[in-house]
């Protein structure tokens, strides 16, 4: 039960709420945790609250990191 | 989905492996602990033990919150449910537990109990606007993910001046629990569980940071990684893990970047200090009685303290006859291990928290294992 997933914010409401789509589902949730969200933001989001940000160009250097693997030598990982 | 699709990537995971088989020297064992459920859960669904070398092997940690509350704190719950006027709140496994009598919050609801399963605490707190006549307790268990959204509850239940919301209050400390489970006797002095390194669990750390685990990798030179939950992620951390090993460090890496940092949500952290404080111990099912390890509603908010509210008091209790889910939680045994296994034990009738939850060893090993445990002897 400790899983939290990453999701789009599509919509900003009133009293730190906000709509995240995951699936294709839309749902409300509270950003009562997190500051200075924006729509298109990624977010981690557990048991109907955002815990934190998602970012995207970390996100894609670790994928980077991932994808090299097994073609270079041993030194060549992450950090 | 975004974020998630590209990590469970099967291609790239073997090339992940590949890399892995090429650095985990063959001269030494690599015995890594994933403390956390979740990664018990991926472990298994996505078949990462069969990626890995022999000599690479992964030890299930405690960190279920469902698994580790211990029966005593349970019935505390079945108890309160039975309470005249009590409506009781609480996340989707904790209904299914077995308490001391044998009996789950399921089963006192068939009785009659008005128990509900929510899917975030804001919905309890939500009841207890739309129900003022009823007292409504929300059965708050988990790690540090939980613990930030039943604080937001608390404050909006004091900024509405809720008289009818309460929390029995269940949160558990992950740190300290490594913490334990490197001072016990069988990885201290018996070396029965070997553990050369460790996988934090990242969401845990989206709230409190890498830093908290500093110092006992330091103090036990132990290498810890912060792992995210997708397999790619979890065989990245390995690894990484391997790459400390070989070289003899033993420092705090971050494999999730995407979204842990140093110190954490500040915010979140802030809350938390706001609404809870240290318990000066909490016993935990299968780790015993763990110092600092769980966090209580502080006196300024007492109003919305369950256990303060329905003067509830903690009796341990003993485990139920033949269930091995202490050992199991302690690294020491085996889903297998256990008599009642997939026997008088399933899913469907769990005599153990460890079944109960998707995230417990005995489930994932249920519903992913056998098969493997199956084609290893055919
Ligand atoms: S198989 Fe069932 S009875 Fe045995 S340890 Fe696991 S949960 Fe307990």
């Amino acid at each position: 039960m400790c899983l939290a997933i990453p999701a789009r914010v599509c919509r900003l409401l009133d009293d730190a709420r906000a709509v995240i789509e995951i699936d294709g589902v839309q749902q409300e949730i509270s950003l009562e945790l997190v500051e200075d969200v924006e729509v298109g933001d990624y977010v981690i989001v557990h048991v109907g609250y955002a815990l934190g940000r998602l970012e995207p160009a970390e996100a894609e250097k670790t994928l980077q990191m991932l994808r090299q693997m097994g073609s270079l030598a041993p030194s060549s990982g992450a950090a | 989905m975004k974020y998630i699709d590209e990590f469970r990537d099967g291609a790239t995971a073997q090339r992940v492996a590949a890399q892995v088989r090429e650095e985990a020297r063959t001269d030494r064992r690599y015995d890594l602990m994933e403390f956390c459920g979740g990664h018990t859960h991926a472990i298994y669904r996505y078949g990462v033990q069969d990626l890995l070398p022999e000599n690479v092997r992964m030890i299930h940690g405690p960190g279920c919150p469902v698994c580790v509350l211990p029966i005593g704190r349970l019935d505390m719950a079945l108890a309160l449910a039975h309470h005249d006027g009590v409506t009781l709140c609480t996340y989707g496994d904790m209904l299914r537990v077995p308490g001391s009598q044998g009996k789950s919050l399921l089963k006192a609801r068939s009785e009659g109990a008005d128990v509900r399963m929510v899917y975030s605490c804001a919905d309890a707190l939500k009841l207890a606007q739309t129900l003022p006549q009823r007292q409504v307790v929300f059965f708050a268990v988990g790690f540090e993910t939980t613990t930030p959204p039943t604080a937001v509850a608390i404050l909006s239940a004091r900024a509405k001046e809720l008289g009818n919301f309460t929390v029995l209050c269940n949160h558990v400390l992950t740190p300290s629990a490594i913490a334990n489970i490197l001072d016990s006797p069988e990885v201290r002095e018996l070396g029965t569980v070997p553990i050369d390194g460790f996988l934090g669990p990242a969401h845990v750390s989206v709230i409190i940071g890498s830093q908290p685990y500093e110092f006992f990798a330091e103090e036990y030179q132990k290498p810890v990684v912060i792992s995210g939950f997708e397999p790619l992620d979890v065989m990245q951390s390995i690894l990484m893990l391997i790459r400390q090993l070989n070289g003899g460090r033993a420092e705090v890496e971050n494999q999730y970047t995407r979204a842990v940092s140093r110190h954490g949500n500040l915010k979140a952290k802030q809350l938390v200090a706001e609404v809870f404080e240290l318990r000066r111990e909490f016993e935990w099912r299968g780790l015993g009685t763990v110092p600092y390890s769980a966090l209580r509603i502080k006196d300024d908010f007492c109003g919305f303290d369950a256990e303060q509210r329905f003067a509830l008091d903690y009796a341990p209790t003993k485990e139920r006859n033949g269930c091995e889910c202490g050992a199991i939680l302690r690294g020491v045994m085996q889903p297998t291990d256990c008599r009642l296994f997939g026997t008088v034990c399933t899913p469907e009738t769990p005599m153990g928290s460890c079944m109960v939850s998707s995230e417990g060893a005995c489930a994932a090993h249920y519903v992913y294992g056998r098969y493997q445990d199956r084609a290893a002897s055919a």
